[in-house]
């Protein structure tokens, strides 16, 4: 059997009806596909994994895959996920999310699980739109691209959601794109391992509301311009500031150490029974 | 001498909560802060999260993963956690919020007491839900209906309200706790079936689905889509249907279990007292000094607000033609006793929105006023 058959066979629930809700093209299949195969090499047990997601087209990705699954409110999969984690750490926590849902609605929550080093992986698929709702813009979309919201033009600059997830100070950070789905299934591979709050921005496009309204061609072609427009991270402090102007920096960002939330936490108990002289 | 906030956090521990997701706010932050004291102690989680809406997916999310869980907060919270409170009615997550009534609207006056969100614990969450919805009107209520807001939401699934307004969470009485005390703790009824058979949302003869933990073999989905049986999302009427009306059916098959009064006096009242909170504190008081004065009249303290407890309110219908409502709001709770007695009484309301207690004076006054 084919690799790709037997993962399709061990990870994918069996009792959900398919097909699912994407449209051909998209690339959160790359996505799913480089996770599952994280997964798969890291070894993980299906019961210990649990896949918190938002709302949006990649938040419709858990109830495929036979983990524990939760699909949570618009913007705080985070808290939710925050919450399993602490009640039962040994979880391997993974949190799906938009670039709406993470740094719009959720931005607030994405930078305290960065600031409170919760030990969870974010991964944000980052089409630079609001797909589900049909075409809206987004903190990502770039200023002077349309979308349904902005068809005179968007006015607003956008975020650099890893840059932002650096600042806020998460321990591993790391951007890829669909096209490079080689990358993406190490950085995943890492950030599930790291422990501390990991993010790995998924660069996508979403071909069916924003490439059509701004005539950025079919998936193929979506793809080939995150192939051209893709640098190391490490080329770019030798790079000229007009150079870098509409490239994707992809790659890691930051790997750094900090004390984990649960660790500390752990020490808190520990503290706080000595100090009122509690007797095991 | 135990303060009402106190005695919630001791209440809550002893039901076996362990973990607990906050945010300041006025007039709750104590039950935080000793919680952030004493969870520890007992290998629990304390965290304080950025604001009120992700204090309650936290509690959600501890909850999915077996922890009892609950959250404190006061009228500014309480609005912002209502979306995340629909999430735990459509997901069926046991947890309990405990919203200590401030004076409102909007900021209001964080330090007066009112009973203006009696209403909002019904229906200040989007989309048809039911309620369980309590209120404490002494300390030792205070403890004893938080160990009973988590049994009930353990056993029926659902996130259950505990209203306490500023009165009765900052006062102190002196209340006796004692470990060896026999106490009835309820735990979510787990699947007595391997995890191949489990069907995660499946009707059962009481309405509540068995519940598996995250990590415990048992894998499946949750979602806040409408979902069928499987948790997976549909869009067929034919299970959106059903679905909807298991949930309000697993409360309202049990409202014996659910609804819970006192009744002091009404069994010969003519006049009853139809009162909750601190105002029934008052309310004890003006029946026993009209009583003295020959005046037969009753209090009915409702301590399950919400499902609304027809039945107690026709109990003194059956001797009372006058029916006195005082509510520090605009009248919540007085437009039920209306809707539920059809008529078959006068229902006098008695209202205040000032940020000050009812006074047993104010209810006195009302009764004589009926009287005369």
């Amino acid at each position: 059997m084919a690799e790709v058959t037997k993962l399709i066979h061990k990870y994918l629930r069996h009792d959900k009806k398919f097909p699912h809700v994407w449209c051909p093209g998209c690339g959160i299949g790359i996505m799913l596909g480089a996770l599952i195969r994280a997964i798969d090499r890291i070894g993980y047990e299906k019961d210990e994994v649990v896949l918190v997601s938002g709302i949006g087209c990649s938040g419709r990705l858990p109830v495929y895959v036979d983990f524990n699954t939760l699909h949570t409110t618009h913007g705080r999969a985070l808290t939710f996920a925050t919450g399993v984690k602490l009640a039962k750490p040994s979880l391997k926590v993974i949190v799906i999310m938009g670039d709406g849902d993470a740094v719009a609605i959720g931005g607030n929550h994405f930078i305290h699980a960065a600031r409170r080093n919760i030990d969870v992986t974010a991964i944000i698929v980052n089409n630079s739109v609001y797909g589900m709702t049909g075409g809206q813009h987004s903190p990502t979309t770039p200023y002077g691209m349309k979308s349904t919201t902005t068809v005179y033009t968007n006015i607003e600059q956008s975020f650099k959601i890893s840059e932002l997830a650096v600042t806020a100070g998460a321990v591993f950070v790391g951007r890829g794109t669909v096209y490079h789905a080689k990358l993406l299934d190490s950085l995943i591979e890492r950030a599930i391992l790291k422990p501390g709050f990991s993010v790995v921005e998924v660069m996508t496009h979403c071909h069916t509301q924003y490439g059509r309204v701004n005539r950025l061609g079919s998936a193929v072609e979506m793809m080939e311009w995150q192939r051209d427009h893709a640098v190391p991270v490490e080329k770019a402090p030798g790079m000229k500031p007009e150079e870098l102007e509409d490239k994707i920096l992809i790659g890691v960002l930051v790997d750094k150490e900090l004390p984990v939330y649960q660790d500390e936490y752990e020490k808190i108990r520990q503290r706080a029974k000595e100090m009122m002289n509690v007797k095991r | 001498m135990l303060q009402g906030n106190e005695a919630v956090v001791e209440g809550a521990l002893r039901a076996g909560c362990r973990f607990f997701a906050g945010y300041p706010i006025t007039p709750a932050t104590e039950i935080s802060e000793i919680l952030s004291v004493k969870l520890p102690l007992v290998d629990g989680t304390f965290i304080q999260m950025e604001d009120e809406i992700a204090s309650l997916g936290a509690v959600l999310g501890a909850s999915l993963a077996g922890v009892k869980s609950m959250t404190a907060t006061s009228g500014p919270g309480f609005s912002l956690m209502q979306e995340n409170l629909g999430f735990a009615v459509i997901t069926e997550i046991p947890c309990v919020i405990v919203n200590v009534m401030r004076a409102g609207p909007s900021t209001g006056l964080a330090t007066a007491p009112a009973q203006g969100d009696v209403m909002q614990a019904r229906w200040g969450t989007h989309g048809d839900h039911p309620a369980i919805v309590l209120s404490a009107s002494t300390v030792r209520e205070c403890y004893d209906l938080t160990i009973k807001a988590f049994n009930l939401s353990e056993k029926f699934r659902n996130p259950v309200i505990l209203l306490i307004d500023e009165v009765v969470a900052h006062m102190r009485e002196k209340m006796v706790l004692s470990d060896e005390e026999e106490v009835e703790i309820f735990d979510r009824v787990k699947p007595a079936v391997p995890p191949e058979w489990y069907i995660p949302y499946e009707d059962t003869a009481s309405g509540v689905p068995a519940m598996a933990n995250f990590g415990e073999g048992y894998r499946y989905h949750v979602t806040g889509l409408t979902h069928d049986i499987r948790g997976f999302p549909t869009a067929r009427p034919d299970e959106i249907g059903p679905f909807i009306a298991r949930l309000h059916r697993k409360i309202s098959q049990h409202f014996s279990e659910i609804q819970m009064a006192e009744y002091d006096q009404t069994e010969d009242a003519e006049i009853a007292i139809i009162a909750y909170g601190s105002v029934a504190r008052s309310a004890k008081r003006a029946v026993r000094e009209a009583r003295e004065k020959g005046i037969k009249v009753g209090l009915l303290k409702l301590i399950t607000i919400w499902p609304f407890m027809r039945s107690a309110v026709e109990k003194v219908l059956q001797t009372s033609k006058i029916l006195i409502v005082p509510e520090m709001n605009m009248g919540q709770i007085s437009r039920e006793v209306k809707r539920v007695s059809r008529g078959a009484a006068k229902v006098l309301a008695i209202n205040k929105v000032d940020g000050t207690i009812i006074t047993p004076g104010e209810i006195l006054d009302k009764i004589m006023e009926a009287v005369s």
